[in-house]
């Protein structure tokens, strides 16, 4: 089982709606938030490219943050989700400085807080939070190992790519461009 | 032209517009610790090479300070931490793809071991000192027995310490300026030359302060050497590494990087002692002090530019 989310940039009308819903649903603290939207402008006019984004942890399958670690607290979750375990993190701030995507940020309760592709519905069969909430049904989220998922079928007949890959993270949010 | 805002609002502290979530604890750790590391690196070696009398500050007093410095690094490492009752969490694994995990066990074994070098000094120091128990007296006897052997295991554990406080930051790919091999020996140099100042600056002895500036020489020219190969390896990189050479190379750190450290923490103590070693007479603690607060610079703007590198994406 292999967990990842699609997201079509070509549908998403960049409303924050998945922003929200996040924070609404994680009770993330008031300044901070776990995703978010980027607007990327392209090209010179006339000729100007629009891309927008809804970003988050790339729950990457080689993370830098789980592997600079230095008490394990950063670690995977069946299914490949990086989560945080709160009372094994001293603060370091290590994994802050490993993120290429600047995904996580330090909780003012000390610990390192980041998206945990909403683990706790995600066990009991549910979407994640912005996954669910959606407008335009523009993200899909499943198991990239079962064909029949939303997030396969979404792969499978579009151009997707992953944000840099350079880094060698092996990222698993795709964005159908 | 690219151009990509953040439509959502995202404003985190510490994270946005800027990553900077090491402040000023991690560059004085890293000066400390390299310090640190210096000092018993010479005073292991002067002592496995049996010269205890000829370098009396080399082995003796200026481990005296060794002890200070890596409490007050690690003093400053803990202040650094955000969830501070949780670090004894470090101690409970290990984790070898980790360089903080190794570096926090290496400190572990050589903050301890350091102090009982010290201590087989201190009678040596302060003449009436008094271990008042048995049984430290005992451990004294013990320790200053095994010497030879303890200053091996310091050796090998010094120059960990030393590399480390370089890996730390080279071990993050996210960040280009620090992503790159060279830093884990650079930082090594620029340890052993802080820790090779403060000896000659501490030392009465002319031979000991001749041969300690002679070795410091050396380090620079190696440092510089490395600092050298360090922008030839990003300008020949990737565009995020040429971004971040760019920061040095007429972006907001070129004056404080190649004035304060190169020019001012490298070359010019190191004409200093040159003279000196000439026959001039200049006041040691000058190119000393250069050297010190050049180092001190050098770990400050390495941490402050490297939070700015990132991925482009």
């Amino acid at each position: 089982m292999r967990y990842a989310m699609a997201i079509d940039t070509k549908k998403c009308v960049g409303c924050s709606d998945c922003v929200v819903a996040c924070q609404t649903e994680n009770n993330v603290p008031h300044g901070y938030c776990r995703d978010w939207v980027v607007e990327a402008m392209d090209g010179s006019y006339p000729n100007l490219e629009l891309e927008i984004r809804s970003e988050r942890c790339n729950h990457c399958d080689n993370s830098p943050c789980v592997r600079c670690c230095p008490t394990g607290a950063s670690h995977y979750e069946a299914g490949g989700i990086v989560t945080v375990t709160h009372n094994e993190c001293i603060g370091c701030g290590a994994c802050i400085e490993s993120c290429p995507y600047d995904a996580r940020y330090s909780h003012p309760d000390g610990y390192v807080d980041k998206c945990t592709f909403c683990m706790h519905r995600v066990v009991k069969g549910e979407k994640p939070a912005c996954v669910s909430v959606c407008p335009t049904n523009c993200m899909y989220f499943g198991d990239l190992d079962d064909p029949s998922s939303d997030v396969s079928k979404a792969l499978k007949n579009r151009k997707y790519k992953t944000l840099a890959p350079e880094a060698g993270t092996k990222p698993h949010i795709f964005y159908l461009t | 032209m690219k151009e990509e805002i953040f439509v959502s609002g995202r404003h985190i502290p510490n994270i946005d517009p800027y990553l900077h979530i090491w402040h000023w604890q991690i560059p004085v750790y890293l000066f400390l610790g390299g310090l640190a590391a210096g000092i018993l690196f010479f005073a292991a070696l002067y002592t496995i090479l049996g010269k205890e009398k000829e370098m009396p500050t080399t082995v003796k007093w200026a481990t005296f300070l060794v002890p200070v410095a890596l409490v007050l690094g690690l003093f400053a490492l803990f202040l650094d931490l955000k969830h501070q009752l949780f670090f004894w969490r470090l101690y409970t694994t290990v984790r070898i793809e980790s360089p903080m995990s190794w570096g926090a066990w290496v400190l572990m074994l050589i903050t301890p071991l350091s102090m009982v070098w010290v201590a087989t000094y201190i009678k040596e120091l302060i003449p009436n000192w008094d271990w008042k128990f048995e049984i430290l007296k005992k451990f004294e006897k013990l320790a200053i027995e095994y010497r030879k052997s303890m200053a091996w295991v310091l050796l090998i554990l010094s120059v960990i310490l030393g590399i480390y406080t370089g890996i730390l930051l080279s071990a993050f790919n996210a960040r280009p300026l620090w992503n790159t091999s060279i830093l884990g020996p650079l930082f090594l140099v620029s340890g052993m030359s802080t820790g090779a100042a403060t000896i000659m600056w501490m030392s009465k002895d002319h031979f000991e302060r001749t041969l300690m500036s002679k070795i410091d020489l050396i380090l620079i020219g190696i440092e510089l050497f490395f600092i050298v190969h360090l922008f030839m390896g990003f300008m020949a990189s990737s565009e995020v590494q040429i971004q971040a050479a760019d920061l040095f190379l007429g972006g907001q750190f070129t004056v404080s990087f190649w004035v304060f450290v190169v020019l001012l923490g490298l070359v010019f103590p190191a004409v200093l002692e040159i003279l000196e070693l000439r026959g001039y007479k200049i006041p040691v603690a000058i190119p000393a002090f250069l050297i010190l607060f050049g180092g001190l610079m050098f770990r400050f703007i390495m941490v402050e530019a490297g939070q700015i590198t990132r991925y482009l994406y």
